[in-house]
């Protein structure tokens, strides 16, 4: 399970594509029919009408977004974004302070990833590559800390946030999410099958040590998941709502518990709403439009949810 | 997942080479005991850095709650803590509000996985096909992955208003007549669902599509050769080689459809989010926790309320462990 072979499995030009060309062959003695069959018009209809239901949500914020409230919440609502953008962009930015919000989200997301990189990377290693005592418990150990929801650990924990004095701050959710189980996970699975002994064997015998082997050897074989994971982290972190919104207080909220604060208030504004929720979800959706496919191929060949 | 086994043992010590005779005996044994350290605390070190922030931010709290639950604490003098035995436990569940909570989240739970992984598996079958534009596609799908819980719930919740919402707009032109879709029991939950499905089919087709494409093409193979049709080789031979995969996010999305938070938070806005709806319709059991501590400010009821939802989590896993031997016994 490498990172990329998803993605060139469907990649049309393959050996296979000519069988399937072969014409007035009964289609059920075909070699591998049920799998790499071509898509007929049905499937292009049916992954139309899904992928719109995907995309029209996020439209619809934009439309929303770009009218008066009246107008968003008329009988007949807009269907076309009108020319009230950029009033009420200006407005979500000075009601829910989301200069501030944003600059929080960026040192939240750019720690928390920086962070998970390194550690999951260093312990993915490990698990993958070195032998220990207790590896195979040890591992088994992450993998169900996965299904601890956090919901079980928010009282004591922000009770230890405030004795530490860290209430309120950034600290207490950068630090509760430095490494995550599914990315020590994520790394294991990469490094098995990219990193061969012999690449670490080589390095020993040039007397490397075990830190100057992971530098020198490990970080540069394990870049593209490490670009992977890196993404799907950050959006995972610039994403997180539940912990960050008992964590934060108003004065210092990160984009999404601004959002939620936005919606909150006492009259909130639909249409300023929906801009905060624009200004939240643009960077992300930006970062979908350039590494899609990566994304893509991160989490098929990761599997797991984060 | 193959697990690779090395073919001989990596980390024997360095070969006593000939490089390394001119270096005096005592210094080589020096070099050698920190070369072996170097390879015995490693691997303890590289791991280290996950079991401390878990230990201190994940299973240290999770302990504690227990006994925070035992305490009365109020959220505005966290410092004194009074022992009251079980009776933050007796409070909840006496409360009618927490069953309503833990029968919301059972509810919205089965109507968001269930919807969602089937539509998941139709999707990775389409999505299997030889496709034009095939990663377009993929990255469409999963598109909403990328949208935030607050975001996807604002938006839905302009969606499913009651007044000059979207849906009752579409509902209208079709001459179906106005629905209060947050007000209503199963409307409401319906809502929720809608949001949770809508942002996490994409990811879990993508899952299975990874899971489809390593089916071996040579099972099909077999199949046709035995006159199988379509579904019947989708239903014999996929379906049984996802059979792991699918168990895998059963297992995820239930204990994400457990946690579910800002969807009910965010659904109507303003101050019916903390309580789930006027009639705690749609109260899930993170609302009702965030309720009790945050909003209320009692952090002992709240604390037993987590330490319930870690019950459950441990009843899920025991019926779902049961089914799984069930279903294996019965397919033999």
């Amino acid at each position: 399970m490498t990172i990329t072979s998803p993605t060139k499995v469907s990649e049309p030009g393959l050996p296979a594509r000519s069988v399937h060309r072969a014409p007035k062959k009964p289609s059920r003695f075909k070699p591998g029919a049920g799998q790499q069959l071509k898509g007929g018009p049905f499937a292009y209809v049916a992954l139309a009408v899904i992928g719109i239901g995907s995309l029209l949500p996020l439209y619809w914020t934009l439309v929303a977004a770009s009218h008066t409230q009246d107008e968003v919440l008329a009988t007949t609502p807009p269907f076309l974004p009108g020319g009230r953008l950029f009033h009420n962009l200006d407005a979500a930015w000075t009601q829910a302070h989301l200069g501030k919000a944003i600059v929080n989200s960026v040192i939240v997301a750019g720690c928390i990833t920086a962070a998970t990189l390194f550690f999951c990377t260093l312990a993915g290693y490990a698990f993958a590559k070195m032998r220990f005592r207790g590896r195979g418990a040890l591992m088994t150990g992450v993998i169900l800390t996965l299904t601890i929801p956090p919901q079980l650990s928010v009282v004591p924990l922000f009770m230890m946030m405030a004795d530490l004095g860290w209430g309120g701050n950034l600290e207490s959710v950068i630090f509760p999410t430095l490494v995550s189980a599914f990315g020590v996970f994520f790394m294991r699975q990469y490094l098995m099958e990219a990193l061969p002994y012999e690449l670490i064997e080589a390095a020993k015998i040039d007397g490397a040590n075990n830190f100057r082997i992971v530098l020198s050897v490990v970080l540069p074989v394990a870049r593209p998941a490490m670009m992977v994971l890196g993404m799907l982290t950050f959006v995972q972190a610039w994403n997180d709502f539940f912990w960050p919104y008992l964590a934060l207080n108003q004065q210092n909220p990160t984009l999404q518990v601004a959002l939620g604060q936005l919606s909150a208030s006492y009259t909130p504004d639909t249409s300023i709403v929906m801009a905060g929720a624009l200004i939240s979800t643009l960077p992300l959706l930006v970062v979908f439009v350039i590494f899609g496919k990566q994304i893509v191929g991160g989490i098929m060949s990761g599997a797991v949810k984060g | 997942m193959a697990t690779s086994t090395p073919t001989r043992d990596a980390y024997a010590p360095p070969p006593r080479g000939s490089q390394h005779k001119p270096v005096d005996a005592r210094r080589q044994t020096w070099r050698s005991r920190l070369w072996r350290f170097d390879d015995k605390a490693s691997p303890y070190a590289y791991i280290a850095p996950f079991f401390l922030v878990f230990g201190a931010f994940g299973l240290y709290p999770l302990l504690y709650t227990g006994w925070i639950a035992m305490h009365r604490v109020e959220m505005t003098g966290m410092d004194q803590m009074e022992w009251v035995g079980w009776e933050n436990f007796d409070k909840i569940l006496h409360d009618s509000e927490f069953w309503t909570a833990v029968s919301n989240t059972f509810l919205i739970g089965v109507i968001s996985v269930v919807p969602q992984l089937l539509v998941a598996l139709g999707l990775a079958h389409l999505l299997n096909y030889k496709l034009r534009a095939s990663t377009f596609w993929r990255t469409v799908i999963l598109t909403p992955y990328a949208t935030s819980v607050a975001s996807a719930a604002l938006v839905f919740a302009l969606v499913f208003r009651a007044d000059g919402g979207l849906l009752n707009w579409a509902l209208h032109f079709v001459g179906l007549g106005d629905t209060n879709w947050a007000n209503g029991h199963w409307t409401s939950k319906i809502a929720i669902a809608v949001i949770v499905i809508w942002r996490w089919t994409g990811y879990n087709a993508l899952i299975y599509l990874a899971a489809m494409q390593a089916v071996p093409s040579d099972l099909y193979e077999a199949a046709s050769l035995d006159g199988a049709s379509r579904w019947q080789q989708f239903r014999k031979v996929t379906i049984p080689s996802l059979r792991p995969t699918i168990l895998f996010t059963i297992v995820i999305s239930t204990i994400g459809s457990m946690q579910l938070f800002g969807e009910p938070l965010l659904l109507e806005g303003g101050t019916l989010g903390a309580t789930g709806g006027n009639e705690n319709q749609y109260e899930t059991l993170s609302v009702y926790l965030y309720n009790y501590g945050w909003n209320l400010g009692h952090l002992g009821p709240a604390a037993a309320v987590a330490w319930a939802m870690l019950a459950l989590l441990l009843i899920i896993a025991a019926v779902n462990w049961l089914i799984g031997r069930f279903v294996r016994k019965s397919a033999v």
